[in-house]
């Protein structure tokens, strides 16, 4: 036993990159709705795989430690406390056996990653950790952590006796004196670029529709969750309202039904859809938008294929240079 | 197969291969022989293919494909592999033999609460209902919506009926239902708001097989009625 859930929060799962291969029985690939952020966390405690870490949604959860581990925490910042004493982010934190670890309330972002080393010790389905809600597979017990639920960790990857000169020394916890630049990615500013491909469906809405997409603002309603975000903004229309044949979606589809509101689909999408495609997210800013909270603004911007696939992969060479830098710290030790 | 596909980005990630822009069992089967082909030979990169109505997503992962000169983006080079292997799957002329999975159904009662009313809307007995709604296959178009959870062809007109106006806030997993001209069976337990005439013993959804899913694209369903008691056994020994 290593971890107990005190406060269960808005809703706390657990996530890998996801469950891929099963989509043609109609499962979802669930996963972390930001990618970047679950990595960062995985890497900063030594798991060179893809353990299954917390994703913390909003506020109000807390866990008590049974004993020392070195976690880290990353994605939005939703003031992680223990005692009354900031968690700082973005680097390992090795938090004492007693002490109760709880986020307090969001000031930047919406969904915080908390990764152990070794990795939580939870059975693997269909080759992945990921909780999917929808099927109730997956994580722990296939739910989103409630009060009184234990999750064992497995064997940590980094040395409990880590040595004194490296660390700095707080009432519950110790932390390292390095950290993950990674602030530009979970921006605080409610008001969001977002970037897009012109979708399969683009050209069959109206002139009105085709504009508004890049010149209105979208706010994200707080019907919004793991399958999608809905947003509010102009109504948008097809010219002709035929039925369309539905067709496999991604994530980041931004699809319009009847009501002209866009949804745009993440995680726990369902696989087929059957709306009208008017775009679709650069795999760059999923991130970026998983993070953004209800009543976040977010202006579209079009990009163009090639754009796409070179900021995706100039994003990954950046990734591979953390996770690079990252190694060579931990190696100090 | 001439060229009868065509290729759209979905995004950074993905292509949809497009066959048609109509609904039929030709095009739906190859649909299948070539989502069939991609699985069984999959390139550098593949991640999966998901297999719909007219078209098949074919998604990818860019870090594991390497470009080579002379392609703009990795999309480009992905439909140039794919072309490809849409013509081998041409040249095996996939013969798809029909497959029919059989699924018992216990019409009626407890098990198809809606059967009576749907007899009802339509002027027929419930045993016309069962007949008609059992005496032909259905192709599955798609496997999506929820895990396992079959699209298939349409019911007869003589049978079809519209959603209840206040869904049921808990259909039993295994239940048969109609909604308009679509049948469909319920993988888990889930609000809706389909006429449930009946329920079948059997497990759409088993996370923990081999397969996860009892039916699969392509296949055929035919539905066969059983009775209450061959309902509970069934249920008993696939437990």
């Amino acid at each position: 036993m290593s971890i107990t859930v005190i406060k269960p929060g808005l809703l706390v799962t657990l996530q890998d990159t996801g469950r891929y291969g099963y989509g043609k029985f109609g499962i979802s690939p669930a996963g972390a709705m930001d990618s970047f952020a679950y990595l960062i966390a995985n890497r900063l405690v030594g798991n060179e795989d893809e353990q299954a870490a917390l994703e913390i949604t909003w506020s109000g959860f807390a866990v008590e430690f049974e004993r020392s581990l070195w976690v880290a925490i990353t994605g939005g910042d939703l003031t992680p406390t223990i005692d009354g004493e900031r968690v700082p982010m973005w680097r390992p934190v090795l938090i004492k056996a007693g002490s109760c670890l709880s986020f307090q309330q969001p000031v930047a972002g919406c969904r915080a990653y908390l990764a152990v080393s070794g990795g939580f010790d939870v059975p693997i389905m269909m080759n992945s950790y990921s909780t999917y809600l929808r099927a109730g597979i997956g994580g722990y017990e296939g739910r989103a952590l409630k009060k009184g639920d234990t999750l064992s960790v497995r064997l940590s990857r980094l040395p409990l006796e880590a040595p004194e000169r490296f660390l700095d020394e707080y009432g519950g916890f110790f932390t390292v004196r390095w950290f993950v630049s990674a602030g530009g990615y979970t921006d605080s500013n409610r008001e969001i670029e977002i970037r897009v491909l012109k979708g399969r469906q683009y050209d069959d809405f109206d002139e009105f529709s085709q504009q508004a997409l890049f010149d209105e603002f979208f706010t994200v309603t707080p019907q919004s969750d793991r399958m999608g975000y809905r947003l509010s903004g102009p109504t948008l229309q097809v010219i002709h309202s035929n039925e369309y044949i539905s067709e496999p979606v991604a994530v980041g589809t931004v699809q319009v039904p009847a009501d002209g509101q866009l949804i745009i689909l993440m995680a726990d999408r369902q696989t087929l859809g059957g709306y009208p495609k008017i775009a679709q997210i650069a795999s760059v800013d999923i991130p970026l938008l998983a993070q953004l909270p209800a009543g976040g603004k977010i202006r579209f911007r079009e990009i163009s294929l090639p754009e796409a696939e070179q900021l995706s992969s100039a994003r990954i060479r950046e990734l591979r240079l953390i996770e690079a830098m990252i190694k060579r710290k931990l190696k100090e030790w | 197969m001439s060229k009868s596909y065509s290729f759209y980005p979905l995004g950074d990630a993905a292509v949809l291969i497009q066959f048609a822009d109509i609904v039929s069992e030709e095009v739906h089967r190859q649909v299948t022989t070539v989502a069939r082909t991609l699985e069984q030979s999959p390139f550098r990169g593949w991640i999966e293919s998901i297999p719909s109505f007219t078209s098949i997503a074919v998604y990818y992962d860019a870090r594991k494909i390497i470009k080579p000169d002379g392609y703009d983006t990795v999309y480009a080079y992905v439909c140039n592999i794919l072309e490809q292997q849409l013509d081998d799957a041409t040249a095996e002329k996939g013969s798809v033999d029909k497959e029919i999975v059989e699924i018992p159904v216990c019409y009626g009662a407890d098990y198809g609460p809606d059967l009576d009313e749907v007899a009802q809307r339509n002027g027929l007995l419930p045993e016309e209902v069962i007949q008609l709604h059992s005496g032909q296959d259905y192709l599955i178009y798609a496997i999506g919506f929820a895990p396992g959870f079959p699209y298939v062809g349409g019911v007869s007109e003589k049978i079809a009926t519209p959603r209840k106006k206040t869904p049921r806030l808990r259909i039993p997993a295994g239940s048969v239902g109609i909604a308009g001209m679509q049948t469909g069976i319920y993988p888990i337990e889930t609000p809706g708001g389909w006429q449930i005439i009946g329920r079948t013993p059997l497990a759409l959804f088993q996370p923990e097989a081999q397969s996860p899913t009892l039916l699969n694209s392509g296949q055929y369903i035919r539905f066969l009625p059983i009775t209450a008691e061959e309902y509970e056994h069934l249920r008993e020994v696939s437990l």
